[in-house]
């Protein structure tokens, strides 16, 4: 593969982690932990959101994110003919 | 029939699938012993990092540690499935595209040094020993409690069935087996949740039940916030430790599961790159069940221990209280003499303990489960401890072959080389044995502090070694020193040197020992970034290795060499 098209294809890439982290960083450091007072005034059933954040919505986020980048990947993998398979 | 008949049969039957397992599927390679030939499927591989990922701690004590911390307990909820995020996001389908066996193998190749591997093996080796240890004392202390025999037989029978496969198995057996221990522990911890989750608020799902009401009305964690606040103690839903503080340490225990080399390592041996990506998927799935469970269990257990005790008679309470008083994880003392138990905050006043293991293992008596589910708790607690520490086990036996042996000798044999990776494994395993049965005192501790060093030694350099191809290995090395050294050094201060002064006032930032790993990992990176700039950069052949393991295409079979 010639160098540019690898680097634009490893650009691609980075920006997607970029974004994929910031989702991460934003769910757990910043609703469950530097938000959380804040979030906890409102409420999504019987849990503060802040604390629901902390326990549970941030782990179900980190699981959707992980497979944002599976199929992302898979998709970029192919359009730079890079894929197995 | 009686709760020790049912513990034996179902304990017993899952040491018997185990081992037949291992059987079937022995190694008989190196390659089939260190990656289990490279052929497992991404959702096995998700299911075997599962259970090599959750441990006796995950299984038994975690939901007890949030009943007590309430919020702070999300440390490690979000601790210990955020960093699979960075898995697979920044780790996993490069190393898996590098292809060779170890994370001393990536650093020793990617930073052209065998220094800089010998470095690596120490910390795998240092932060494996320190974490079987702890899973040969879980062992013993379920047998113990369960089948009544003492730990130090129980800690014997555990290292004989560990010995067995993961001599035997080496990586193929032990993938299949954690394949049926995750099958095992998940159901043993979702059948007493789901069965509490109903009678508590009417909701099967335990992730939902939490957010539901009890019988009057009100919602679970607000009446819990009460009740607690009632009697003295922090809101259940409230925090205790500093912002601070929280952030460091669910940082330290991301970045540190993300830099552990026995959940690394797991991703070596899927056939190709985006079946590394898909399996950390998986992997998260399946570790998020039990992770979403355990909040719920946590709240049960604390309401429901309240509940059933708080300002009641001490001749009515019921039979778990007295069965559980015996093993002295559960302690009713009555200091003003009124025939009931206060449960309070004030310690001079209080008259119940109760220790933290008793959230998980009691669950099924405290919801007046049939028996044969004690006994599925057991066998699944087994499972937990047996599957991660067959799984530490293996990265030092690999260490030791590997990185160590074959990095001095590399013409020996393949044979050779794999009756030095089954030897020490043995070793390895006696080693965990002796440690299980006379814990120096420091090994609860020392497991959690195993995550802070991950953190600052492995993942900034691994990191590096993929996104820049200018690091080179007197930043990667330096970096790595550094940031270890501080981290142990902080550690063994304010825990070892100094305990008296390991309180807020004194620590850094108000950052405590737990949460020192971050710190270490930025130090590491600085470090690293800075001493780079000033030595050459990496030669050619590197700098052409790091381009190779950026594209997926061309990953084939793990390497030998």
């Amino acid at each position: 593969m010639p160098k540019s098209k690898m680097q634009q294809y490893w650009n691609k890439n980075l920006k997607t982690l970029f974004y994929l982290l910031v989702v991460w960083f934003v769910v757990s450091f910043g609703f469950g932990i530097i938000g959380v007072d804040y979030l906890n005034q409102f409420h999504l059933g019987g849990f503060k959101l802040g604390f629901w954040f902390a326990q549970q919505g941030s782990i179900f986020t980190f699981v959707i994110l992980i497979f944002i980048y599976v199929v992302r990947m898979n998709k970029l993998d192919k359009e730079f003919d890079v894929n197995e398979d | 029939m009686e709760i020790l008949t049912w513990t034996y049969i179902l304990v017993g039957l899952s040491f018997a699938l185990y081992i037949g397992i291992a059987i079937y599927t022995r190694a008989g390679s190196t390659k089939e012993f260190y990656t289990a030939g490279g052929g497992v499927s991404p959702l096995a591989n998700g299911m075997a990092t599962a259970a090599d990922w959750m441990s006796a701690a995950s299984f038994i004590s975690m939901a007890g540690v949030i009943s007590f911390a309430g919020y702070d307990g999300s440390v490690y909820l979000m601790g210990w499935t955020g960093g699979y995020v960075l898995l697979a996001l920044l780790l996993a389908p490069y190393l898996r595209k590098f292809g060779k066996f170890t994370v001393p193998d990536f650093v020793g190749d990617r930073y052209y040094s065998n220094k800089a591997r010998v470095v690596a093996v120490i910390c795998a080796l240092f932060i494996s020993f320190t974490y079987v240890a702890g899973q040969m004392r879980g062992v013993g202390i379920v047998f113990s409690r369960y089948l009544e025999v003492p730990i130090e037989w129980g800690v014997v029978i555990g290292m004989c069935i560990v010995f067995f496969y993961a001599v035997l198995g080496g990586m193929k057996g032990i993938t299949y087996t954690q394949v049926a221990q995750y099958c095992v522990l998940i159901f043993a911890f979702m059948v007493p949740a789901i069965f509490v989750s109903m009678q508590l608020t009417g909701n099967p799902i335990p992730q939902l039940g939490l957010g539901s009401t009890v019988s009057d009305g009100t919602y679970l964690l607000d009446k819990l916030d009460g009740v607690l606040t009632e009697l003295g103690f922090e809101a259940y839903t409230s925090g205790r430790k500093g912002m601070v503080d929280i952030f460091m340490i669910t940082l330290a225990l991301m970045v540190g599961t993300a830099g552990l080399p026995h959940v690394i390592v797991r991703f070596f041996t899927v056939p190709r790159v985006k079946d590394a990506r898909l399996s950390a998927g998986y992997a998260l799935v399946f570790i998020s069940i039990l992770y979403t469970t355990a909040p719920a269990v946590a709240a049960f257990g604390i309401y429901n221990a309240i509940e059933t005790v708080s300002e009641k008679k001490i001749e009515n309470l019921p039979i778990w209280v007295h069965t559980w008083e015996k093993t002295n994880l559960i302690q009713v003392n009555d200091k003003n003499g009124d025939g009931l138990v206060q449960y309070v905050a004030d310690k001079d006043k209080n008259e119940f303990t109760i220790d933290k293991d008793i959230m998980v293992l009691a669950s099924p008596e405290i919801a007046n489960l049939p028996n044969w589910v004690v006994g599925l708790v057991a066998a699944g607690a087994m499972a937990a401890a047996l599957s991660t520490a067959a799984g530490l086990l293996l990265v030092i036996s690999t260490s030791v072959s590997r990185d160590l042996f074959r990095t001095f000798r590399p013409n020996m044999s393949e044979k050779k080389e794999l009756r030095i990776a089954r030897l020490a494994a043995a070793g390895a395993v006696v080693i965990a044995g002796y440690f299980g049965i006379n814990p120096p005192g420091f090994v609860a501790e020392v497991v959690a502090f195993a995550f802070g060093l991950a953190a600052a030694s492995f993942f900034p350099v691994i990191i590096m070694g993929i996104f820049s191809s200018r690091i080179n290995k007197e930043g990667a090395i330096a970096g790595m020193l550094s940031g270890l050294v501080f981290t142990l050094g902080y550690i063994i201060f304010f825990k070892f040197i100094s305990p008296e002064l390991n309180s807020k006032e004194y620590w850094w930032f108000g950052i405590s020992p737990e949460g020192i790993g971050s710190i270490g990992m930025f130090l590491n990176f600085l470090v690293c970034i800075l001493i780079s700039r000033f030595t050459p950069a990496p030669p050619k052949e590197v700098q052409d290795m790091i381009q190779e393991i950026r594209i997926p295409r061309g990953s084939g079979d793990a390497q030998a060499h």
